[in-house]
């Protein structure tokens, strides 16, 4: 190879788009770094030059399979005689190679298509009376027509999600208790350097993380379509600030489509990365699987984990005990959203949630709009411990 | 002291009794080269911190360490100014009957380096390396600031300019991911991912470290921890523990691994209750099985 410096850099050159269609954060400035790596290596021992590529092109341990995939792919012509076709065929294996699930939306009427024009609405909102939006506001999700779901995902929408403080242990100017020595002495040398008042400083805050987890299982179809769209008016409304998983039999991480700022993109992501659409439910497991790989990731700084789901569980109930314990111990506040809740005549007596409710901080409903509205009050009187 | 290759300083690790694999060589000797950041992510205990401090002896240069946390701030981080100091030199002066001016109160005999402003110092003989350790501790805010210095090497103090380092310190940035770090900062460094060790290799680093224990000794444990590794635990020992565990054991005289020796150091290994739970009650006589099996 060494021998053959042009076909090498245009070999690069090619490999650099193989990973950037992949999906990778490949910049032609990270190439020109690798080109003046690959001086200080032996270009012909593979290994080191996996190794000077993968240092400089990878920085996500998630990424590096998908970059050892391509390196295999790429590398193993000789001479690389790439075209550009060729190229372009591997682009969308990332996005293709899950197969494409549709979500449980129309579970009631199937025939009834979604118009999605957001023009429209604005007419509708003015002629809208009070007390159509108040019944609305508190008819059971389940109940509600295709036209009010899509009024409802809307309402959902403008909802003002505030989530409690916590105190961190940076500090800013004010009336704290902490001495700012750095001011009191610059203010001191406009009287001759005596002190006549001390400059303070008091602690910041910061909002607090949000942790989504929503059960997708058969028995909460008629509600995942609106919880879904709830995690991703809470994703967009908060920011950074929210993780959102799914589970039925098995955990999926949604996070990463729920930032996306088209709803529909968004959802559609969604649809495509679980694969348990309506099965059955195994609460236990997951949640085991959630404080065993993601917990520790994604629940520092006191988070508030909202757990959506009826309590409908084919687990083992003292799993699920057991996993519960262990989350509640690990966040802030855990709170247990069951839409079930809603209805007069419900009590919790499945086995799952007679498992679970005893590490519950608060078991609230989450069945219509007037119980998101409480639900976003309550978080945001979840303030300062 | 220079380094020529990638052999040569897998060759030099080794003898300081670390011992990385071509992977990380690689990447260590890039970072040195290119003069990157190195950032290091992996479980606790494989060996991340510790690479800093091995490079610092065959550097032959200083190690300045910054232990992150959350609510780090620049006068911990980066400088503070000696107030006390300040205080006195008002006073003095003022007895004296002379007039202070502001620069006479923040010039360097005022200023506590901390740090990054220590990695950085343009008289240092030596460029020394700087081990910004478990980066995931602290908060954005930190990070920000930390990008900054990690692209240009130099910091401002608005009281007396800017300061430039003339030779780039060599910076090891971990992180044990209990939360991502931002990509910008990662771009900005060269990326190693360490993994725990293979038996081979961690077998390698056991009788590196620990010469005196018994070659029975060292293969059972280094074999007891690969199983574990493979079960389900909440935290996964890692080679520091595999250390600590076999450092235990040749403190109370013991050659090889029974079931009541294991029982009894295991706090040495695991270090939360419902993994200790899951081997005791015959969970440790299974893996002991496992390991005698293998050879």
């Amino acid at each position: 190879m060494a021998a053959e410096p042009h076909h090498l850099l245009r070999n690069l050159v090619l490999f650099g788009r193989v990973l950037r269609g992949l999906g990778l954060d490949v910049n032609p400035g990270r190439m020109m770094d690798l080109v003046q790596a690959l001086s200080y290596v032996e270009v012909g021992l593979r290994s080191d030059f996996y190794h000077a590529a993968r240092s400089l092109l990878v920085h996500q341990r998630d990424d590096i399979p998908l970059f050892d995939q391509a390196f295999e792919m790429f590398w193993q012509k000789p001479l690389g005689e790439w075209k550009l076709s060729e190229i372009r065929g591997r682009r969308m294996r990332r996005t293709t190679l899950k197969p494409l699930v549709v979500p449980p939306l129309e579970s009631e009427s199937p025939g009834a298509e979604l118009p999605d024009d957001a023009q429209e609405r604005p007419v509708i909102e003015v002629t809208k009376t009070y007390s159509v939006r108040e019944v609305l506001r508190r008819r059971d999700f389940s109940e509600l027509t295709e036209d009010e779901i899509q009024e409802v995902r809307e309402l959902i929408a403008d909802l003002v999600w505030r989530l409690g403080e916590r105190i961190t242990r940076r500090h800013r100017v004010g009336e704290g208790r902490r001495l700012d020595l750095r001011r009191t002495l610059r203010q001191s040398l406009h009287h001759g350097g005596e002190v006549l008042s001390f400059a303070r400083r008091k602690p910041r805050r910061k909002t607090r993380p949000l942790v989504v987890i929503a059960d997708i299982s058969g028995s909460m179809e008629r509600y995942t379509r609106l919880l879904l769209h709830f995690s991703y008016s809470l994703t967009q409304g908060l920011g950074q600030r929210v993780e959102a998983f799914a589970f039925g039999t098995r955990l999926t991480r949604l996070s990463r489509h729920m930032r996306d700022r088209d709803v529909e993109r968004a959802l559609s992501g969604v649809s495509s990365a679980v694969t348990d659409w309506s099965g059955g439910t195994r609460i236990g497991d997951c949640l085991h699987t959630f404080n065993y790989d993601w917990a520790r990731r994604v629940l520092s700084g006191g988070a508030i984990v909202l757990l959506i789901s009826d309590g409908w569980d084919r687990g083992d109930p003292e799993v699920l005990g057991k996993e519960m314990d262990r989350l509640r111990r690990s966040c802030h506040r855990l709170v247990w959203l069951n839409p079930l809740l809603g209805s007069p005549e419900y009590e919790p007596l499945t086995r799952g949630m007679q498992a679970a409710l005893p590490h519950v901080d608060n078991f609230l409903p989450v069945h219509n709009l007037k119980s998101l509205e409480d639900l976003a009050q309550h978080l945001e009187k979840l303030n300062r411990r | 002291m220079t380094i020529g290759s990638i052999e040569a300083l897998q060759a030099e690790l080794r003898e300081k009794l670390y011992i990385a694999d071509r992977g990380l060589a690689t990447a260590i000797y890039l970072a040195l080269k290119l003069e990157r950041p190195l950032f290091l992510e992996g479980e606790a205990g494989v060996g991340k911190t510790e690479i800093a401090k091995v490079l610092t002896e065959i550097l032959d240069t200083e190690l300045i360490r910054l232990q992150c946390y959350e609510g780090l701030d620049v006068n911990q981080a980066v400088y503070e100014w000696n107030y006390t100091r300040q205080m006195m030199h008002i006073r003095l002066a003022e007895s004296r009957g002379e007039k202070l001016e502001e620069k006479d109160l923040f010039g360097p005999d005022f200023l506590l380096e901390r740090p990054l402003l220590k990695a950085i110092d343009p008289s240092a003989k030596k460029a020394p390396v700087l081990l910004i350790d478990e980066v995931d501790r602290s908060d954005e805010e930190f990070e920000a600031y930390l990008l900054e210095v990690l692209s240009d090497f130099q910091i401002t103090i608005p009281e007396i300019g800017t300061i430039r380092a003339k030779k780039r310190p060599l910076v090891i940035v971990t992180s044990n991911r209990t939360r991502e770090v931002h990509d910008a900062l990662k771009r900005r460094c060269l990326y190693f991912w360490i993994d725990y060790p293979t038996f081979q290799k961690e077998l390698e680093i056991v009788r590196a470290k620990l010469p005196h224990a018994s070659e029975k000794l060292s293969n059972q444990v280094t074999r007891f921890v690969q199983e574990l590794r493979e079960m389900e635990l909440y935290k996964v020992p890692g080679v520091a523990e595999t250390l600590d565990w076999v450092s235990a054991l040749v403190a109370l005289d013991k050659e090889s691994l029974d079931e009541s020796v294991v029982e009894e150091t295991l706090g040495a290994l695991l270090k939360y209750r419902d993994d200790i739970d899951k081997l005791r009650d015959g969970g440790a006589r299974a893996v002991l099985e496992r390991v005698q099996a293998a050879g």
